[in-house]
C-alpha cells in the first residue's frame, strides 16, 4: 500500500510542530511566556503522538506519550519549570524529531538513538516520579489513556463511513480503531458490510465497510475528532458525545446510509436507546414531512426534555466555533509548482516588452492602450507571484535562539541573543541557503568573539554577553547583521598568522579592512584554542562563497576589546527585478532600479579636476566609465560630449557610472549566467530585452569594488614604477 | 559515399557497438562529438560579447530565452580564433557535469554530417602529434584518407577548467 501522500503530510505537519514546539520552549526558557505557552508545547507533543499513532508509528508515540505526559503536569501547574526540566524537554524534542527522521528516511533507529531515548525515558520517569500525580513507571512503550483529573469517563458513539477512496489514499481503516484503543475503551464495535457488491464487482482497493464505535473515554470531543484527521476529506465521520439526546442519535440514523432501523438496533444494543423510543420516533417520523423536526417530536413525546435538546444543541454550537476559529488559513504548496509559476511569469514579462515593442512601431492608438492596461497587470500578476515566495526571516533567526543556548552552555557562558527586524521579507530559495553561513557566524561568534565570564568582568563588561542578529532592507538589498559584544578581531595576530601561513609578505602594508578579509581566506583561523565547535580553520572561506553564490557580500567591522560585526548583504530576489536600461559600446546593461538616484548629462556636471569625479550640488561624486572598466571597444565613434552619468547609491555611498545611453525603465527577468562567468564580478546576471538583445545586469556594490581594486593596483604599479626610477 | 557504406556494414555485423557523431571542421580539421550531446546547430549570429572574456569565450546567445554560453573550440583546442564566414555556426550541446546540466554553444567553421562509427573502429589517441591536449581526446575515427578527432566533452568542456580559466584572465 501506498502511504506516502498522507506521510509527507505527517512528516511536514511534525516539522512544523517540533519547530513551534521549540521555539516555544525557548520563550519559557526567556521567562516570557504565559499559559498558553505550555499549552502550545503540550499541544504539539499531543498532535505528534496522534498522528505517527494513525501510522502505526510506534517508537514516535512510545516516546511521545511520556513526554506528553510530562508537560500535562507541567501545564496544570502540578510540576514547576526549571532550568533543567527545560533542557530535558529540548532534548526529549531533538529525540522526537530524530525518530521522525529515522521514519522519513526509513531507517530504523540506531543504537546510538535508541540509548538516547532510553536515558530521556529515565529522566522523565525521574522527573514524573516525584510529580503529585505519580505515573507507574511501567507506561514506557505502550501508551495508555491519558491522565486528568477534571474529565470523567463517558462512551461516545462513533459512526464511521470511510471514503471509499480511504485505502487508495494510503490510510487504514484498522490503524484508526487502533488508535482509539489509546485514548479509551472500545465496548462496542460493529462492522457493517451492508455494502459489500457481489464478488464479481468487488474492487479490492475500494473501501466498503463502515464502523459503528462505543467509545470509553475520558478524552474530550477534540481529542477524538483529530484521530480522523486526515481522513475527514471524503469520509462520513459522526462523533456524538455521551451526554447526547435521543434527538442527535435519531438524527444520525436518518443521516447515514444504512436503514434506519439497521442502525437503530446497534444503538439500542449499546443502549443509547431504549427500543421503545426507537420505535416511536421511528413511526412519528415517517408520517411526518420533515426529518429535521424529529427534536421536536421526541421532546413532545417527553422523550427527552425540552431544555436538554437545548443545551445540546448549543454545545455543537459551541464545538463548531471552536473547530472553526483556530484553522490556519494556509495551503502549501509544492516548491517546485512555485518556481515554474515564477518561470512563466518571467516569460510573461519579456513577451509582454515585446508586445510593446511592437505596438509602439504599429502607433495604433486602442492597441497601445490596451497594451498599457496589460502592462499594468503584468506588473501587478509579477509582484504578487514574487510575494509568493517571500518569507519573513524571523523563523530563520528563531532557529538561532537553541543554537546560542546550546552552544552557550556547553561553553559555560551566558548569552543573550537579541533579534531585530524579524520581518523583513526575503526570498525562500534564499533563506535554505542562509542557514548554514550564518549557524557559522554565530558559532564562531559565541565561540571566539564573545568572552569567558572572568575575562568579561576583568573587561569591565557585564557577565552576559549580547548577540545581535538583526534584518532589514536597504536600497533593493537586504542586509543581515550579526554582531557581538565581545572581544574583537585582533588585527595584529591575523596579520601574524597571515605572514606566517605565507599569505601576505611581513612588509605588505594592508588598510584594517583589508586585514579583517584575510580571514575568509581558507586555512587562516585566529583561535589560539581550538573547540570541536569551530576553529578548524575551515568555515569562513566557505561562508563566503556561499554568501557570493547567492549574489551578495560579506564585511566585517571589528574593535578589539569591544565587538564584532558581521554584514551580509544579498539581493532581495534572484528572480524578477525593475532595471535601468543603459549601454555602452552597444552592450546593454542593466542598473537595479532601486540604487539609481538620478541621471544627467556629464558634460553638464562640473568636474573635480585630475580626478574621475563629478561636484554634485557641493558634494564630490566619484564616478566610473563603463567603456573602461568593462574594456569595451568603440565600434562607432564615441565622445565625451554625449557621455550621460547614472548617480547610484549603495549603503551611504554615491557613485556615478559613465555610459553611452540612457533606454529608460525595463521590468526585467535575472537570467543567471553560467558559472563559467563565477569570476567575472560587477555583472550579476544577465536579462532579455524586449527586442531579444542580452543585458548584463550590473551589481553596483562589486563594480565599486572592482574599481577601487583597479585604481588601487595602478596606484601601487605607478608607485613601484616611481621607486625604480629614483 | 563510402564512410556510409563501411558503417552500414559493420554495423549489420555489430549493431550495439555503432556510436552516431556529428562531425564538423575548425580550419581544416574534422573533429566529431557523439551525437547524444548535441542539441541543435544554429547559424551564426547576435552573439553578445561578455567583457573582460579572454580569447576562448566568444559572448553569450539567446537561445529561446536562455542564456547560453558561446565556446571558441578553436581557441580551446590551442588554434587561432575563429573568423566568422558564411559556414560558420554554433553547435549547441547539453553536457551534464557535477550533477548540474550545462548548456554550451561550440563555434565550429562548418558542421559536416552524422557519421556512424563502430566501436571498433575508434583507434586510441597517439601519444603525440595530434598537436591537442591527449585528456580532450576520446579517440580517433577513420574517414577515407581524414582522421576525425573525437572530442572528450567532458574534459574539453570542462566548466570547472573552463570557470578557472576566466578567473585567471581576470587577475
Amino acid at each position: 500500500m501506498n502511504l506516502d501522500g498522507a506521510l509527507q503530510t505527517f512528516f511536514a505537519e511534525a516539522e512544523e510542530l517540533l519547530t513551534s514546539m521549540e521555539s516555544a520552549l525557548l520563550r519559557v526558557d526567556e521567562g516570557a511566556y504565559d499559559a498558553e505557552t505550555l499549552n502550545e508545547i503540550f499541544r504539539a507533543a499531543h498532535t505528534i503522538k496522534g498522528s505517527a499513532g494513525l501510522f502505526g508509528l510506534h517508537s514516535i508515540v512510545g516516546f511521545t506519550h511520556i513526554v506528553e505526559n510530562l508537560l500535562d503536569q507541567v501545564r496544570s501547574g502540578v510540576m514547576a519549570i526549571d532550568r533543567d526540566l527545560l533542557s530535558l524537554l529540548l532534548n526529549c524534542r531533538d529525540h522526537m524529531a530524530g525518530l521522525v527522521r529515522d521514519v522519513m528516511n526509513q531507517e530504523e533507529p540506531d543504537a546510538d538513538r535508541m540509548n538516547r531515548g532510553d536515558r530521556l525515558l529515565q529522566q522523565l520517569m525521574q522527573r514524573l516520579g516525584t510529580g503529585d500525580s505519580a505515573e507507574p513507571a511501567a507506561a514506557s512503550a505502550e501508551p495508555v489513556a491519558e491522565e486528568s483529573t477534571q474529565r470523567t469517563p463517558g462512551t461516545w458513539h462513533l459512526s464511521l463511513r470511510f471514503g471509499p477512496d480511504t485505502l487508495r489514499n494510503g490510510m487504514d481503516p484498522l490503524s484508526f480503531i487502533r488508535f482509539l484503543h489509546t485514548l479509551g475503551e472500545i465496548t462496542q464495535l460493529v462492522t457493517l458490510d451492508d455494502h459489500l457488491p457481489e464478488a464479481a464487482d468487488y474492487d479490492p482497493e475500494t473501501l466498503y465497510l463502515g464502523f459503528e464505535i462505543d467509545l470509553l473515554t475520558e478524552q474530550n470531543r477534540a481529542a477524538i475528532d483529530d484521530v480522523f484527521e486526515f481522513v475527514r476529506e471524503g469520509s462520513d465521520i459522526r462523533i456524538l458525545p455521551p451526554d447526547s439526546k435521543i434527538e442527535e442519535y435519531v438524527q444520525l440514523i436518518h443521516s447515514l446510509p444504512e436503514t434506519p432501523r439497521r442502525l437503530g438496533d446497534i444503538l439500542v444494543q449499546s443502549g443509547a436507546l431504549s427500543p421503545a423510543c426507537l420505535e416511536r420516533a421511528l413511526q412519528r417520523q415517517s408520517t411526518q414531512d420533515a426529518p429535521q423536526r424529529l427534536g421536536e417530536i421526541l421532546a413532545a413525546q417527553h422523550c427527552v426534555p425540552e431544555q436538554v435538546i437545548e443545551t445540546a444543541l448549543d454545545q455543537q454550537k459551541k464545538v463548531a466555533e471552536r473547530k472553526a476559529a483556530p484553522e490556519n488559513r494556509t495551503i502549501r504548496v509544492d516548491a517546485e509548482k512555485l518556481d515554474s509559476l515564477i518561470n512563466l511569469i518571467g516569460e510573461l514579462v519579456i513577451t509582454r516588452q515585446r508586445v510593446d515593442l511592437l505596438s509602439a512601431q504599429t502607433g495604433h492608438g486602442a492597441l497601445l492602450e490596451s497594451v498599457a492596461q496589460l502592462k499594468g497587470f503584468t506588473e501587478q500578476i509579477r509582484d504578487a507571484a514574487l510575494a509568493l515566495r517571500m518569507v519573513q526571516i524571523g523563523d530563520t533567526f528563531q532557529r538561532f535562539k537553541r543554537v546560542v543556548r546550546d552552544v552557550a552552555q556547553e561553553l559555560g557562558k551566558s548569552i543573550d541573543l537579541v533579534i531585530g527586524g524579524a520581518e523583513t521579507e526575503l526570498d525562500r530559495s534564499m533563506v535554505e541557503k542562509l542557514t548554514d553561513p550564518l549557524t557559522h557566524i554565530v558559532r564562531n561568534a559565541i565561540d571566539h568573539g564573545i568572552e569567558p565570564v572572568d575575562v568579561r568582568r576583568q573587561r569591565g563588561k557585564s557577565d552576559t554577553g549580547t548577540l545581535r542578529l538583526t534584518a532589514c532592507h536597504d536600497s533593493g538589498n537586504i542586509v543581515i547583521e550579526i554582531s557581538d559584544d565581545g572581544g574583537g578581531l585582533n588585527l595584529e595576530k591575523i596579520r601574524a598568522k597571515a605572514v606566517a601561513n605565507g599569505l601576505i609578505d611581513a612588509s605588505t602594508h594592508l588598510s584594517d579592512h583589508d586585514l579583517f578579509q584575510l580571514i575568509f581566506h581558507p586555512g587562516l583561523s585566529t583561535a589560539e584554542r581550538v573547540t570541536n565547535l569551530s576553529g578548524r580553520g575551515v568555515g569562513m572561506d566557505v561562508v563566503k562563497r556561499n554568501i557570493e553564490a547567492l549574489q551578495g557580500g560579506i564585511d566585517i567591522d571589528s574593535v578589539l576589546g569591544e565587538g564584532t560585526r558581521f554584514r551580509i548583504r544579498l539581493p532581495l530576489t534572484l528572480a524578477i527585478i525593475d532595471g535601468f536600461h543603459v549601454s555602452s559600446r552597444n552592450t546593454h546593461f542593466i542598473i537595479p532600479q532601486n540604487t539609481v538616484l538620478e541621471c544627467m548629462d556629464l558634460a553638464s556636471l562640473h568636474q573635480v579636476k585630475g580626478r574621475a569625479c563629478i561636484n554634485l550640488r557641493g558634494e564630490q561624486v566619484p564616478y566610473i566609465r563603463l567603456s573602461d572598466l568593462f574594456a569595451l571597444r568603440d565600434s562607432e565613434r564615441h565622445g565625451d560630449e554625449r557621455a550621460k552619468l547614472v548617480v547610484v547609491q549603495f549603503g551611504q555611498e554615491r557613485s556615478g557610472i559613465v555610459v553611452d545611453e540612457l533606454h529608460g525603465e525595463i521590468q526585467t527577468v535575472v537570467k543567471p549566467l553560467s558559472p563559467i562567468f563565477q569570476a567575472l564580478k560587477g555583472i550579476g546576471g544577465s536579462s532579455l530585452l524586449g527586442t531579444g538583445d542580452i543585458a548584463f545586469i550590473l551589481d553596483i556594490p562589486q563594480l565599486i569594488e572592482l574599481a577601487i581594486a583597479r585604481e588601487s593596483r595602478r596606484i601601487g604599479k605607478s608607485a613601484v614604477t616611481q621607486e625604480r626610477a629614483s | 559515399m563510402m564512410t556510409r557504406e563501411r558503417a552500414g556494414a559493420v554495423a549489420q555485423a555489430e549493431p550495439e557497438a555503432i556510436q552516431q557523431f556529428l562531425t564538423f571542421r575548425i580550419g581544416q580539421e574534422f573533429f566529431g562529438m557523439a551525437l547524444t550531446q548535441t542539441r541543435e546547430i544554429l547559424e551564426y549570429s547576435g552573439v553578445t560579447e561578455v567583457p573582460l572574456m579572454p580569447k576562448f569565450l566568444r559572448g553569450v546567445i539567446n537561445l529561446r530565452g536562455e542564456v547560453v554560453p558561446v565556446i571558441d573550440l578553436s581557441v580551446r583546442i590551442g588554434r587561432d580564433p575563429i573568423q566568422v564566414q558564411r559556414r560558420t555556426c554554433i553547435i549547441v550541446v547539453e553536457l551534464e557535469m557535477e550533477d548540474q546540466q550545462h548548456i554550451l554553444g561550440l563555434l565550429a567553421d562548418a558542421v559536416s554530417e552524422v557519421i556512424e562509427i563502430a566501436a571498433g573502429d575508434i583507434e586510441d589517441v597517439p601519444a603525440f602529434g595530434a598537436r591537442i591536449r591527449a585528456d580532450f581526446i576520446q579517440g580517433i575515427a577513420k574517414r577515407g584518407q581524414d582522421f576525425i578527432v573525437l572530442l572528450d566533452p567532458n574534459n574539453a568542456l570542462s566548466v570547472r577548467e573552463l570557470a578557472h580559466l576566466v578567473e585567471v584572465e581576470l587577475q
